[in-house]
C-alpha cells in the first residue's frame, strides 16, 4: 500500500506511511465499533431468543436492527456524570484505556492471510500482553468512581484477570510451540487444508487445551459465568456502577471487542484462522498462481471464514451467558488455580511429548494437507507475501517444507 | 393439654404468675402478670408439656377511647394489652399469653409503660418486641437493642396508640 | 520505647493495616426485592455482619384498618405480599370468618383452594426465578413470569384484576367463575407440567446453581423454629409442619379430603409422589439449595391440588353465595388465625368491640420473620453469599413493612 503510494501516486514517503497507517487504523477501528454494535444486537436478539421473546423488533424496520445505534444516540444525549468525590482523571481516562487496549490488540490480528494491521513475529505474545492491558482501565474506573460496589468490582477484576492470563498463557503456547512460531499468520499458514489440519485435531492434549483456553477467555474478558466484576446482583454494576452515556459505551464497546478478540485469536490457534473446514479455494482451484483478482478473491474469502468463526465463538459466550449462574468469586479462582492451571500445564507437557514422538500424528498422513500446499504463497512471486517480513518468511517456508517433506 | 391441669403444673411451679384465664375463648388465653412475663415465657419453652417452643406472634392492643364523650359509655378500663401467641412445633397447639400494662408508666403521658422483653427465650421476639415499641410504645426491658424498626429513627409518637395524631410537619413534609 | 514510636509524626505505619468496611446493599439494589437495607460489615470480600434495615415500604396498614370495617379491609391485605394477594385475602377472610363463627358454602371452600394453590405457584415461580436472578441467571426469571403471566391472565379473567386481586373476601368470593374457565385452568396446568423439568435442569440441577447454594446459609432445625421462621423456610431445614395439615380447624377444614404430602426431606427423603431430582452431594438440609427445592416441590404439589379442586369443585351443586355484607357486625373478642401462605405461614390477629370495625388489627408477617434470620445466615459468608442467602429466604418487602 505505501509502496504503492510512492511509486504511483508520488507521495513522499513519511506520507505515505501515515497515510497507509490512518487506512489501517480506521479500518481496525470499524471493525471493533460497527462489530460491537452488531454483537450487541446480535446479544440481545440472541438473549431474546433464548428467554422466549423477541427482542428489538421496531427500531430500523423489520429486526430491529438499527437498535444499537438508537442506543448509541441516546448514550450520546445522556448527561455526563461524575460522582462528587470521584478523582476526575482516572475517572475520565480509565474507559479510554479499556478500549484503547482492546483495540490495540486487534493490531496485530490477522484476518486473512496478509489482511493484517502490521504482521509481527511475535504476534500472539503482542496480542496477551495487550489484552491483559484492559484490566488497567477497569482497576482505574474502580478506583477511581469512590463506590465502594465500583471497588469490589475493581479487586475482583485484578484478581480474576491476573490469575487466569496464567492458564490462558500456557493454552496459547502450545499452538506456537506446534507452529513453531509466535507470528498469528504462521500459526494459522500451518493449519492450512481440511479440518483436520487444525490444532484443535492435532492430538487429544490439544483439544483439550482448547477447552480450557475457552474457559480461559471467557474469565478474562468478563463474561458470565465469570462476570463477576460487573456482577449485578451483589455489586449493583461492578467497576462501571458510576458511569454513564457515551463513557460507559467505551466499557462496552471494548468488552465486545474484546469477546471477538478473543475469539478470532482461538480461531487463529486452534481452528485454522481463515483456512475453512473445506478448503473451498483450493477446491475450486484458486491459487496464488492465478492472478491478482483471484488472490484477493481468496482472502477476502479467508476473511469471511475467520469472520464467521470467531462470530461463532461470540455467539457461544452470548449463550453461555443466557444459560448460566454466576460463579463466586472464591470459585472463580478455584476454578482457575485448580483446575485450568494444572490442566494446562499437563497438556502442555502432553502435547510436547507427542510432538516428540509421534509428530506425524497417530495415523499417518491425516494431518497432512490436502488440498495444495501455500509454499508458493509464502515465497509469493512478486505477490503481497512479498511484503512480509523476509526473515520470518524463510523461516515459515522452511518449517512448512520440512513437514511436508519430512 | 390446654386443659386446667396444664394451669396447675404452671402455677405450681411459678406461683402468683397467672393472674387470669379464660380457656373457653375462640383461641384459649391465660393472663400473666407483666413482670413475670419472662419467667413463664423460659417455663413454658423449657419446662412444660408440650413445649412452646415458637413465638409466633407479639401485639399490643391500646385499650383506650380519645373521645371523651365516647369514653363515658366504655365498660372497660383504658390499659395496653400485650399479646403473645406460642406455638408449640412437636404437639401443634397453639397458646395465648396476655398482660395488661397502664397505657402510660405512673400515668404519666409520654412515659412508656414496661415490661420485661422475652427476646432471650425465643429470637422471634427480638424484631416484633422493636415493632411493638416502634408503633404501640411498650419500652421493653432487657431488650438487646432496642429502636424503631419500621418508622424513621426521628420519629414522635407511637401510631398504633388510639390517641394518636400525626404530626403537622415532618421535614418540611406536611403530615397532615 | 513504644510511647516513643507512637508519638514519632514521622512514623504512620509498620505493617500494613485492613479496615473492615460498612457497605450499604441497598435500599436501591438490584437483589433486595424492594427496598430493603442491608448494611454489610465487610473486610475485603468477607461479611462479618448483616444488620437489615426495614421500613421503607411502611403503609399503616394497620392503623387504616382500625378505620375500616372487616371487608373493607381486604384490599389492604392485597398490598402486603403482593404476590401472593390471593393467600393474603384468605387469611383474612377466614380470621374475621373465625371470629364471627362463619362457614362458607362449600363450593366457596374448593374455589378458595383452588385460587389460593393456583396463586401459590404464581408466587413460588417469582420466588424461584428471582432467585436465578439473584444467581446471575437471567433466563429462569423471564421463564417462571412467562408461566405466571398465564396464570395472572386466569386470575384477570376470574376477578378482573392482575395483581391486587381482592377475590376471596369475609364470607366467600366476590364472583363465581366464568364459564370456561375451569377447561382453560386445566389446559394450563397440562401446558405447564413438562416445563417445571425444565426449571430443574436450569437451576435445581445446574452445577453452578448447585455450587452457590449448597452448604450455604444453613440454618438447623433449631436455628429455625427459634427465629419464628415458617413456609418453605423451615421445611427447607427439616421441620414437618404445614399450616394445612396442622393448623387450626377452620382452616383445615378448607383442606378436608385433599390428597397432598406436605414437602419436607423426612428420614432422609423429600415425598416420592412425582419424579424429581435427586438432591445432590453437597447439600446438607436447612441450605439455600433445600430452601429452593422445597418451593419447587410446592408447586407440583400445589398443581395437584389445584387438580383435586377442579373435579370437587364441578361436582359441586348450587352457587358459591354471597359474602358478607361491608357493615355486617362483629362479635365482640379476638381471634388470631395462622395460614399457610406461599412465604410461610401469614398470622391474622383481629380485636374487635362488637362493631363492624376492628378494634385492633395485626399482620403477623411470615417475611419479616424469616428475614430476622438472615443476620444470623449471613455470619462469615462472602458478598456473593448475601444475596444467595437472603433470596433464598423469599421475602416479599411489602409484606414485612405493611
Amino acid at each position: 500500500m505505501a509502496e504503492f503510494l510512492i511509486t504511483t501516486v508520488g507521495l513522499s514517503e513519511w506520507l505515505a506511511w501515515t497515510v497507509t497507517a490512518v487506512i489501517a487504523a480506521v479500518l481496525v477501528l470499524n471493525v471493533i465499533a460497527g462489530g460491537a454494535l452488531v454483537f450487541i444486537w446480535a446479544e440481545r436478539k440472541i438473549a431474546g431468543r433464548i428467554q422466549d421473546r423477541l427482542g428489538p423488533t421496531r427500531t430500523g424496520g423489520r429486526f430491529g436492527w438499527l437498535q444499537s445505534l438508537a442506543d448509541g444516540l441516546k448514550l450520546l444525549a445522556k448527561e455526563d456524570l461524575m460522582p462528587e468525590g470521584a478523582d476526575g482523571m482516572l475517572f475520565r481516562l480509565a474507559p479510554y484505556v479499556s478500549f484503547c487496549a482492546s483495540f490495540c490488540a486487534f493490531i496485530a490480528l490477522p484476518f486473512a492471510f496478509d489482511f493484517i494491521g502490521c504482521r509481527l513475529n511475535v504476534g500472539v505474545f503482542f496480542v496477551v500482553a495487550v489484552l491483559g492491558l484492559e484490566v488497567f482501565g477497569v482497576i482505574l474506573a474502580g478506583y477511581a468512581s469512590a463506590s465502594k460496589w465500583s471497588l469490589f468490582g475493581a479487586m475482583r477484576e485484578a484478581a480474576q484477570v491476573v490469575s487466569y492470563e496464567v492458564p490462558l498463557g500456557m493454552c496459547v503456547v502450545v499452538p506456537v510451540m506446534l507452529a513453531g512460531s509466535m507470528d498469528m499468520v504462521t500459526i494459522a499458514e500451518k493449519q492450512a487444508g481440511w479440518f483436520t489440519n487444525w490444532y484443535l485435531f492435532h492430538d487429544p492434549f490439544t483439544f483439550v487445551i482448547f477447552w480450557v483456553y475457552v474457559t480461559c477467555a471467557v474469565a478474562s474478558v468478563n463474561r458470565a459465568p465469570f462476570d463477576l466484576a460487573e456482577a449485578e446482583s451483589e455489586l449493583v454494576a461492578g467497576f462501571h456502577t458510576e458511569y454513564s452515556g457515551l463513557r460507559w459505551s467505551y466499557f462496552f464497546m471494548a468488552e465486545y471487542g474484546s469477546m471477538f478478540l478473543v475469539s478470532a485469536m482461538a480461531a487463529v490457534l486452534f481452528m485454522g484462522g481463515w483456512n475453512g473446514p473445506i478448503p473451498v479455494a483450493s477446491l475450486l482451484g484458486l491459487s496464488e498462481g492465478t492472478g491478482d483478482t483471484a488472490n484477493y478473491f481468496v482472502r477476502l474469502l479467508g476473511m469471511f471464514n475467520l469472520l464467521g468463526k470467531a462470530t461463532l465463538g461470540v455467539l457461544v459466550m452470548m449463550w453461555v451467558r443466557w444459560t448460566l449462574p454466576r460463579l463466586r468469586i472464591d470459585q472463580v479462582m478455584t476454578t482457575c488455580l485448580k483446575y485450568c492451571t494444572p490442566i494446562a500445564a499437563a497438556m502442555f507437557a502432553g502435547a510436547m511429548l507427542w510432538q516428540l514422538f509421534l509428530p506425524g500424528g497417530l495415523v499417518p498422513g491425516l494431518d497432512r494437507p490436502a488440498g495444495e500446499i501455500r509454499e508458493g504463497w509464502l515465497e509469493g512471486p512478486g505477490g503481497r507475501g512479498a511484503a512480509a517480513p523476509a526473515a520470518s518468511d524463510e523461516k515459515v517456508a522452511q518449517v512448512i517444507s520440512s513437514q511436508v517433506n519430512p | 393439654m390446654r386443659g386446667p391441669a396444664f394451669l396447675e403444673k404452671l402455677e405450681a411451679a411459678l406461683p402468683g404468675a397467672v393472674t387470669g384465664r379464660n380457656l373457653e375463648a375462640l383461641d384459649p388465653w391465660i393472663e400473666v402478670a407483666p413482670e413475670r412475663i419472662a419467667d413463664v415465657s423460659r417455663w413454658l419453652k423449657e419446662s412444660s408439656e408440650p413445649r412452646f417452643d415458637a413465638l409466633e406472634c407479639v401485639t399490643a392492643v391500646d385499650w383506650c377511647e380519645p373521645d371523651p364523650k365516647k369514653a363515658a359509655k366504655v365498660a372497660w378500663q383504658p390499659r395496653i394489652e400485650m399479646v403473645y401467641h406460642l406455638w408449640s412445633t412437636a404437639a401443634r397447639v397453639s397458646l395465648v399469653l396476655k398482660a395488661t400494662l397502664p397505657r402510660w408508666k405512673n400515668d404519666t403521658p409520654g412515659e412508656l409503660p414496661e415490661i420485661p422483653s422475652v427476646a432471650g427465650v425465643w429470637r422471634t421476639a427480638d424484631w416484633h418486641e422493636l415493632e411493638v415499641f416502634d408503633i404501640s410504645g411498650v419500652n421493653f426491658i432487657g431488650h438487646p437493642d432496642q429502636r424503631r424498626i419500621l418508622c424513621p429513627e426521628d420519629w414522635e409518637g407511637y401510631p398504633l396508640r388510639k390517641d394518636y395524631e400525626m404530626p403537622l410537619d415532618y421535614h418540611g413534609i406536611r403530615g397532615r | 520505647m513504644a510511647q516513643l514510636i507512637d508519638d514519632d509524626p514521622r512514623i504512620i505505619e509498620f505493617d500494613v493495616r485492613t479496615d473492615e468496611m460498612l457497605v450499604n446493599m441497598g435500599p436501591q439494589h438490584p437483589s433486595t426485592h424492594g427496598v430493603l437495607r442491608l448494611v454489610l460489615r465487610t473486610d475485603g470480600e468477607v461479611v462479618s455482619e448483616v444488620e437489615p434495615h426495614i421500613g421503607y415500604l411502611h403503609r399503616c396498614a394497620e392503623k387504616i384498618g382500625e378505620n375500616l370495617t372487616h371487608r373493607q379491609w381486604i384490599p389492604y391485605t392485597d398490598r402486603m405480599d403482593y404476590l401472593a394477594a390471593m393467600n393474603m385475602n384468605l387469611g383474612w377472610a377466614l380470621a374475621v370468618e373465625k371470629l364471627m363463627k362463619y362457614e362458607v358454602s362449600e363450593k366457596a371452600r374448593h374455589l378458595r383452594v383452588l385460587i389460593a394453590e393456583l396463586n401459590r405457584i404464581a408466587s413460588h415461580l417469582v420466588g424461584m426465578g428471582a432467585y436465578g436472578l439473584d444467581l446471575g441467571t437471567f433466563s429462569p426469571f423471564l421463564y417462571a413470569f412467562r408461566e405466571r403471566e398465564k396464570i395472572l391472565d386466569l386470575f384477570e379473567e376470574a376477578c378482573g384484576a392482575r395483581l391486587t386481586y381482592s377475590y376471596i373476601t369475609v364470607g366467600g368470593l366476590t364472583a363465581d367463575l366464568p364459564p370456561g374457565w375451569l377447561q382453560k385452568c386445566e389446559a394450563f396446568l397440562d401446558q405447564f407440567e413438562p416445563i417445571i423439568k425444565e426449571y430443574h435442569a436450569l437451576l435445581t440441577t445446574n452445577a453452578i446453581f448447585v455450587k452457590r447454594t449448597a452448604n450455604i446459609g444453613v440454618m438447623s432445625r433449631e436455628l429455625a423454629i427459634e427465629y419464628g421462621c415458617s413456609g418453605p423456610v423451615l421445611r427447607g431445614s427439616g421441620v414437618d409442619q404445614d399450616m394445612r395439615r396442622d393448623g387450626e380447624a377452620i382452616y383445615t377444614a378448607m383442606y378436608d379430603g385433599y390428597a397432598f404430602e406436605v414437602a419436607v426431606m423426612k428420614d432422609g427423603h423429600y415425598p416420592r409422589d412425582h419424579e424429581y431430582p435427586p438432591v445432590p452431594a453437597d447439600a446438607v438440609l436447612g441450605d439455600c439449595w433445600h430452601r429452593f427445592f422445597v418451593r419447587m416441590l410446592e408447586v407440583v404439589q400445589s398443581m395437584d391440588l389445584v387438580r383435586q379442586a377442579i373435579d370437587r369443585y364441578s361436582a359441586c351443586k348450587g352457587t358459591i353465595g354471597e359474602p358478607l355484607k361491608l357493615t355486617e357486625k362483629m362479635p365482640a373478642g379476638d381471634a388470631y388465625l395462622e395460614t399457610e401462605a406461599p412465604k410461610g405461614q401469614m398470622g391474622f390477629y383481629l380485636v374487635s368491640d362488637g362493631s363492624a370495625i376492628p378494634w385492633r388489627v395485626r399482620a403477623r408477617s411470615s417475611s419479616f420473620s424469616n428475614l430476622a434470620v438472615a443476620p444470623e445466615l449471613c455470619r462469615g459468608c462472602l458478598i456473593a453469599d448475601v444475596p444467595a442467602i437472603v433470596g433464598s429466604l423469599d421475602i416479599v418487602m411489602g409484606e414485612i413493612d405493611r
